[in-house]
């Protein structure tokens, strides 16, 4: 009678201090409890360090909001993200496509938005995916560091917010959306891609010029006057001088599309200045995320499977909660073969994820592979410490060219077509074999540099002088050019924010040929 | 520590502004996939919102993107089985798509058709857009002629079926309780002393006349209760109404038609296109719409909607008697004070000039002072516009006997349909917002 009791007494007391839970539904006790848990191998186990949390609760339908406003709690209202809206809510409602389980939000704190529908399950994979993985991605890689600044975003976003709303009501609906319109058009083109030196001080511009003129003096030859130089003629070389001139002014050529026209428009009214700007610290602020894709997801998708595992080894969950969450899991990094209906390009959670799993493997038991390919990490045992640092310092395109082992390049079988514009054929240039290895890799690095995957323009001149036109110029890489049937569109745009004509030309890295161009003044003359 | 924070609670709507200026701007492609879908549907789901499909040019946001068509690239693809390196293969002819799927934009001038639902009221709004019947505001909201008993507080006097019996009693309870204050309390006392007494045997004097004295007071106290009745007179309240005005939100709307030989299956079609778009106006401006379907040859009756339309009568035209059968109905059923009256005629023009002059009499005289609007359209095959036309008509007999009316009435409008594209466009000028300079 008494040890059944005392059975009873021990399964019991198992059931409450094992699990964190035992049902799908979740309540905010437990997701406090499971957030604890979590929080606890997160920071000493991995050792990662993270913002502050908040995690929210949201129905699907803020989640459609969110969706819309690029993810952000705050966002001006323009008709495209509208637009957006129609269009996701369409589909959701259809039924042709779910919605994400969570959206992470870069700020501090950092944000994560967890749908209400979700399972307790997913709330735990979630919570670990988004407020741990994502989050020290965000507070440790480098590229945010320098490029964002999280305390500061939300109440930008805000300010913004209120600010465009302020315009619309003074200036009308109707301003405000052509100038958000035009500026929008180019906003991918609007970021500064190299950090800028920070402004030097003016005593500092003295010092400098004074040292210059000293080490002229210095190392003055005067048998240098006598030597004949190349002949000239006047004209062009004054023509080019002035227009050097015109450009060291100007600090031409510029990348930032936007910080040109915000800074040097004749005709823009003080506050479109501001939308502008508004509009280009947007593009900056999203900058970094679309040149870590594959880091971050891969980053918060390793995290989150070795937390849940963790969990089930510590046996806070259940056999059954580790199935559902291994069962999504599954699904995020499926990575479709390219013959596959379903295949639309490499999925960053699988490759960036096998990536995370295979530098462990080569921390841990390094083969002899391994340690010829990677031999400053092969076997030092300290995955974290060495994850940690890859995710502090690279970004997709270096993190690839560095990390992607033979082994994945094997295993995800890849392969690099090569398409050339003039031929009817395709051809295959490597194969995962011993030849092809490092141009696969290289290869694939590349395909993850946005220099190379967005189009490179830039304003090259303006005449002040004559006709005030700005001249725009894509360096075209390979042939590669932009798409014609936006450009006329987009030059509009940029008439609209310039004043006066713009024209685009396409210029051959190769051999500095004219490509194609367009411009907003032929059109005017011909109609 | 996390913050965990429950926002489902916060206002809704959040991207409400970015979907409205999203519909402004495509307005105009909206309304005429709108236009024309009320064309191409069935009349009975006409007003039932669902998928527009618009062209996406007013709502394209342009981008520098990199033409795919041009220039040599290295694509990295999973996958492999089969290829080694230097294997080349054949691209697909052009045309066929490249298995990218932007063959759906290349055809079709590179514009996809943006699908997106709209709700039945954005879908009327857009429909009705710059509609308005004409002095509606003036004659059916303003000079309200309409009252209704409204709840007002309560009254001591009143009939017993507005006995409100909650105050009643309220009150009934207040009045005994204060009546008979202490009353109960004291009696139970009473009461238990004397059963105290009464059970003792040995008694002496001054207990029996303790007890004597406790069983008058009783009586006294029994008397005093029942003299409080239950219910006073004074406790008594009714409920209050008062009549307030309120605008007339009800319409009723005729629908005449000439059924007769002369009217074939086109005719009918345009016809009913016109009532179907006049009565989901009216259903966006009253509360309740009747409508009342009147068909007539030379002779006149009301009929149900299905018979209406689809019904087979032949016969000569008359077309006064559906005049007198619909301002008979209109006696029995729709007072003037209560209903406000949209009659709408459509025939093939055809009538006897006799009756015709009689048509007119008993518009001027009784029709036209009691409705709210009277619209005439008079259905011609293409055919009979360019004779008209060539002969330099107006139109025919009934139209020209109808053409003096219009001048003298503002609430009398008249016009020609031949197509079925022409309806909305007709109905559109109908109802079309006037300017009435100096008027609200």
């Amino acid at each position: 009678m008494s040890q059944e009791l005392l059975a009873d007494k021990k399964l019991s007391s198992d059931d409450r201090s094992g699990l964190l839970f035992d049902t799908a539904d979740w309540d905010f006790q437990t997701i406090q409890r499971t957030y604890d848990a979590i929080e606890d191998i997160a920071l000493n186990d991995l050792g990662l360090s993270v913002y502050p949390n908040q995690v929210e609760i949201i129905s699907s339908e803020q989640m459609l909001d969110a969706y819309c406003s690029v993810g952000m709690p705050v966002m001006y209202t323009h008709w495209s993200f509208g637009k957006r809206f129609v269009a996701e809510e369409a589909m959701y409602r259809k039924g042709y496509r779910g919605l994400a389980y969570e959206i992470v939000i870069n700020s501090n704190p950092c944000i994560s938005y967890c749908m209400e529908e979700n399972t307790m399950a997913m709330q735990t994979l979630v919570v670990a995916h988004a407020a741990f993985g994502h989050n020290h991605f965000f507070k440790n890689n480098y590229l945010f560091q320098q490029w964002t600044c999280a305390e500061a975003i939300l109440d930008y976003f805000e300010f913004a917010k209120r600010y465009i709303a302020e315009c619309e009501e003074r200036h009308g609906l109707r301003a405000v959306e052509d100038t958000l319109d035009a500026a929008h058009a180019v906003m991918d083109q609007s970021v500064f891609r190299y950090r800028r030196p920070s402004k030097l001080k003016v005593g500092e511009i003295e010092r400098r010029k004074k040292e210059r003129r000293q080490h002229e003096e210095r190392t003055f030859q005067d048998l240098w006057r006598t030597v004949p130089q190349a002949k000239q003629s006047k004209e062009t070389d004054e023509d080019q001088k002035e227009l050097e001139e015109r450009k060291a002014q100007l600090k031409l050529p510029e990348e930032n599309l936007l910080y040109f026209i915000e800074k040097q428009s004749p005709v823009l009214e003080p506050w479109q200045r501001e939308v502008i700007r508004i509009v280009r610290s947007t593009a900056q602020y999203f900058y970094p995320q679309k040149q870590t894709k594959l880091m971050n997801e891969g980053c918060a998708t390793f995290v989150h499977y070795y937390i849940v595992n963790e969990l089930y080894d510590r046996g806070l969950i259940s056999e059954g909660t580790l199935l559902e969450i291994l069962h999504s899991h599954c699904n995020v990094v499926f990575q479709p073969e390219f013959d596959d209906p379903r295949y639309s390009g490499i999925n960053p959670y699988a490759l960036g994820f096998a990536m995370m799993q295979d530098i462990k493997k080569i921390c841990e038991q390094p083969d002899a592979e391994d340690r010829e390919w990677f031999p400053d990490i092969a076997g030092n045992g300290d995955w974290r410490g060495t994850l940690k640092t890859i995710w502090a310092n690279y970004r997709d395109e270096s993190f690839v060219n560095q990390y992607l082992s033979p082994r994945l390049i094997r295993q995800f079988k890849l392969f690099v077509v090569s398409d050339k514009s003039a031929d009817n054929f395709v051809r295959i240039d490597a194969i995962h074999d011993e030849a092809g290895y490092r141009k696969v890799r290289a290869d694939l690095a590349a395909s993850y540099d946005i220099t190379l995957g967005e189009p490179d323009i830039q304003i090259t001149d303006v005449d002040f002088r004559g006709n005030r036109e700005l001249v725009l110029r894509q360096t075209v890489r390979e042939g590669v050019q932009v798409d014609q049937s936006d450009c006329t569109e987009i030059i509009k745009h940029l008439r609209y924010l310039w004043g006066y004509d713009v024209s685009l030309e396409g210029i051959s890295s190769e051999d500095d040929s004219s490509i194609f161009k367009v411009t907003t003044g032929e059109a005017d003359d011909k109609s | 520590m996390a913050h965990l924070i429950d926002r489902r609670p916060n206002p809704r709507e959040k991207s409400l502004g970015n979907r409205q200026r999203f519909l402004r701007r495509s307005r105009e492609e909206i309304k005429r996939a709108v236009d024309k879908a009320v064309n191409e549907r069935n009349i009975s789901d006409a007003g039932n919102g669902g998928s527009i499909s618009i062209p996406s040019r007013g709502i394209t946001e342009p981008r520098f993107r990199l033409s795919p068509k041009h220039g040599n690239r290295q694509r990295v693809t999973p996958g492999n089985k089969e290829f080694v390196s230097g294997d080349t293969i054949d691209k697909p002819p052009s045309g066929s798509g490249d298995g990218s799927g932007k063959d759906a934009s290349d055809s079709g001038e590179g514009e996809d058709d943006f699908v997106f639902s709209l709700s039945r009221g954005e879908f009327l709004d857009i429909l009705f857009d710059d509609l308005e019947l004409p002095d509606l505001i003036k004659s059916s909201l303003k000079d309200t002629t309409v009252s209704e008993p409204r709840r007002a507080g309560y009254s001591n006097d009143g009939t017993t079926p507005n006995l409100n019996v909650l105050r009643t009693m309220r009150n009934s309870i207040g009045r005994r309780l204060a009546l008979n204050k202490g009353g109960a309390a004291r009696l139970k006392e009473l009461e238990a002393e004397a059963d105290e007494l009464c059970e003792r045997d040995d008694l002496d004097i001054s207990q029996r006349t303790r007890l004597a004295q406790i069983y008058t007071e009783i009586e006294d106290l029994k008397r005093r209760g029942r003299r409080v009745p239950f219910i006073d007179p004074i406790d008594i309240r009714y409920n209050r109404f008062e009549r307030r005005p309120v605008p007339a939100t009800k319409a009723v709307m005729f629908c005449l038609m000439d059924v007769s030989a002369s009217m074939g299956e086109h005719e009918k079609d345009l016809a009913k296109r016109f009532f179907v778009l006049l009565h989901l106006f009216l259903q966006r401006q009253y509360e309740r719409v009747e409508i009342v379907f009147v068909r007539h040859t030379h002779v006149a009756q009301e009929v149900s909607e299905e018979e209406f339309f689809y019904g087979r009568e032949s016969g000569g035209t008359m077309v006064s008697a559906a005049l007198e059968t619909m301002l008979n109905i209109q006696k029995d059923r729709y007072a003037t004070s209560d209903w406000n009256a949209y009659v709408a005629q459509a025939s093939d023009g055809d009538n006897f000039s006799s009756d015709t002059v009689r048509c007119v009499g008993l518009l001027e005289d009784t029709i036209l002072p009691a409705c709210q609007f009277y619209a005439y359209i008079e259905i011609l095959t293409e055919a009979e516009v360019s004779r008209l036309a060539l002969a330099g008509n107006p139109g025919k007999e009934l139209w020209r006997g109808y053409d003096a009316l219009k001048t003298k009435w503002a609430n009398f409008s008249t016009k020609h349909v031949a197509s079925r594209a022409d309806i909305y466009p007709v109905f559109r000028e109908l109802f079309a917002r006037r300017q009435r300079e100096g008027q609200l």
